[in-house]
């Protein structure tokens, strides 16, 4: 059956079970490797997309639930030359060990941002509550994460060479 | 002079009427103790209390979420108003500072506070004054060891006249029966442990027994399921919907690790309970599991022989890890939209072949699915269990942002048809529009093993 989805910005139709979960068609129908398999399970987080705004584990969601719905996945974040903040708040910290668990990772604190730009650390402890690291880098996730807000930010505040003559 | 006599009888008795109210109504005020923060207890004692206030489950209440533990200020909504908790921490001003241990065991006994005004039965004093001036001891040693916070309680949002304090002596004179439960020779020690735990400082029938119009408990349905912070709390007498009844062994199971196998995890306000009853020792847990079963009686025939099945069915180590999400356990027949959404969002826990408290709980078990009103599925649905901090803990994905209003009574419609033989629920996308919009209020928590103060990453205020 065809189905419609949105993905960072562009339509694609797929023929596909609508019962399959996103994360398969994500990797295997449109070649977007970025979100990650996991457990499949939903108890990791290393699946994480951004739905609408919010982060949903994408091995758990039926793609029949996301026709016409915004799907925002971590190549939707920034290219390799041109990172997002997030991905260059990550790569500045440092912040990922084996790096399987840092898209979702993005894509929860992506949500995350979006809503909040100055989270508190109790405040990301809680967003990304579902996603697990095996390396143990979360201490610098967290650090990521602020900076990232910082960047967010700093982006959106005229720069100082905006508006002066010549 | 006849008309005269008349009004001069009518005014006495309205005289003597308040006048007997008043005398009724009136507490003396306890003096403050001004050295009472800073008596010193026994170890034991205030051990023994910690003990007690984990049974009690004071914590709840009386914080707020991520702010320091007993420094009160929770908004407890009734069909009333709202009532803030109090703090209960030994600062003079804001607290319990001045309390002396009468005042304490006083407030326990009589829901009446040191000043002498009455108490809301928000507070549980109809279930409190059962506790024994021991362990009242044990409990104001606790408390009044721990830090002191200085927090001033917001003012209750009540509708007049039920802001006016004396009235609470008439309820109480209609509703409060006072003192300690008369022993019942015919019991076992465990049974008379166990109601004394249960009916006094667990105060289980808080939320489990239904309340009545003027807010007190319902003792004609004695357990017969109640509310609590926006859940049902499911009726825990013979009307118990479980189907594989509850039994001493299962019961305690649960009380004592917040999931059973036939049963599911403890979530919502439940889950605050089994994580805080991790305090106690195996032999209260067993001794309350003793009372409660007995009150919930033997099962009917028929609920016995369905009980077999389903434990042949769920018994034993059948089950193994599925590979993961992808294929569905089930195939939808191609009925109903509701069908086609369980089997691929959730057949894959609540059918895959996880144990309990990772895997999704099969439905065939499921008290929620049999239980009269569908608050708790819906909750669940819309908000997920979310994990415990730090620790291992079951899960479940949030679906608001997925599914419609119109999807989860899809859903929940299908899983009533086909998993149980009760009547299809009323007014699912009302009930869902309303829990999703927050017209009806409900307090989501991690689903075990949580402590609500300092930190509690993961509790949210819904
Ligand atoms: S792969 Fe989706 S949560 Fe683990
Ligand atoms: S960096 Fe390896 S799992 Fe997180």
């Amino acid at each position: 059956m065809a189905i419609l989805l949105t993905v960072n910005g562009s339509p694609h139709e797929v023929d596909i079970d609508p019962a399959t979960p996103l994360l398969y068609v994500l990797r295997d129908e449109l070649a977007l490797n970025g979100a990650k398999y996991g457990c499949g399970l939903g108890q990791c987080g290393s699946c994480t997309v951004v739905v609408d705004g919010e982060a949903v584990l994408s091995c758990m969601v039926p793609v029949m639930l996301l026709e016409g719905r915004e799907i925002t996945t971590v190549e939707g974040l920034g290219t390799i030359d041109k990172p997002g903040p997030l991905q260059q708040a990550f790569i500045e910290v440092q912040a990922a060990q084996c790096g399987y668990c840092v898209p979702g990772m993005m894509m929860s604190a992506h949500a995350l941002l979006r809503r909040n730009a100055r989270p508190s650390d109790a405040e990301i402890r809680e967003a990304l509550a579902t996603n697990l690291c095996r390396c143990g880098t979360h201490m610098r996730i967290l650090a990521a994460i602020r900076r990232a807000g910082e960047l967010m930010q700093a982006a959106s505040l005229p720069r100082p060479d905006e508006g002066r003559a010549g | 002079m006849w008309a005269l006599r008349v009004v001069i009888v009518f005014v006495a008795a309205i005289v003597l009427a308040v006048g007997a109210f008043f005398f009724l109504a009136w507490r003396s005020e306890i003096p403050e103790d001004a050295a009472a923060a800073e008596a010193t207890f026994a170890p034991e004692l205030v051990a023994k209390g910690a003990q007690l206030a984990a049974l009690g489950n004071c914590i709840a209440c009386h914080t707020v979420p991520g702010k320091p533990a007993f420094a009160g200020g929770l908004a407890v909504p009734t069909p009333f108003g709202t009532i803030y908790s109090t703090n209960i921490t030994p600062d003079r001003e804001t607290g319990i500072g001045g309390w002396s241990e009468e005042a304490f065991q006083r407030a326990m006994n009589e829901g009446v506070d040191r000043r002498g005004s009455h108490l809301y039965p928000a507070f549980p004093y109809d279930h409190f004054t059962r506790v024994s001036a021991e362990d009242n001891r044990a409990l104001y040693a606790f408390l009044m060891t721990r830090p002191a916070v200085k927090a001033e309680a917001p003012r209750n949002d009540l509708q007049f006249p039920l802001t006016y304090r004396p009235l609470l002596a008439a309820w109480k004179l209609a509703f409060f029966d006072r003192g300690e439960l008369e022993p019942d020779s015919s019991q076992s020690e465990a049974w008379t442990r166990g109601r004394y735990l249960a009916e006094g400082l667990g105060h289980c029938g808080a939320c489990h027994t239904p309340r009545n119009a003027l807010g007190a408990e319902d003792r004609d349905h004695y357990f017969g399921g109640g509310e609590a912070e926006g859940w049902q709390a499911y009726a825990i007498n013979k009307d118990s919907k479980a189907p594989i009844p509850w039994d001493e062994q299962s019961l305690a199971f649960y009380l004592r690790n917040g999931w059973h196998e036939f049963h599911g995890v403890s979530r919502g306000p439940m889950a605050e309970v089994t994580g805080n009853l991790s305090a106690l020792p195996d032999s209260d847990i067993m001794a309350i599991a003793t009372y409660v079963t007995s009150i919930m009686g033997d099962p009917t025939p028929e609920r016995g022989q369905r009980a077999a099945q389903l434990r042949e069915q769920f018994e034993g180590d059948y089950r193994e890890q599925t590979a993961d999400s992808q294929s569905s356990p089930v195939n939808a027949s191609g009925g109903s939209p509701g069908e086609a959404i369980y089997v691929a969002a959730c057949a894959s826990c609540h059918e895959g072949q996880r144990r309990q408290p990772f895997g999704g709980l099969n439905f065939e078990l499921s008290t929620a699915v049999n239980a009269p009103n569908p608050q708790n599925i819906v909750n669940v649905v819309l908000f997920g269990l979310p994990p415990a901090d730090g620790e291992a803990s079951a899960v479940m994905p949030a679906f608001r942002h997925l599914l419609s209003d119109q999807q989860v009574a899809d859903v929940l419609a299908y899983m009533r048809e086909r998993f149980s033989e009760e009547q299809p629920w009323a007014g699912l996308v009302e009930l869902i529009a309303n829990t999703r919009s927050g017209a009806h209020r409900v307090t989501i928590r991690p689903s075990d093993g949580i402590e609500r103060a300092p930190h509690n990453v993961g509790a949210e205020e819904g």
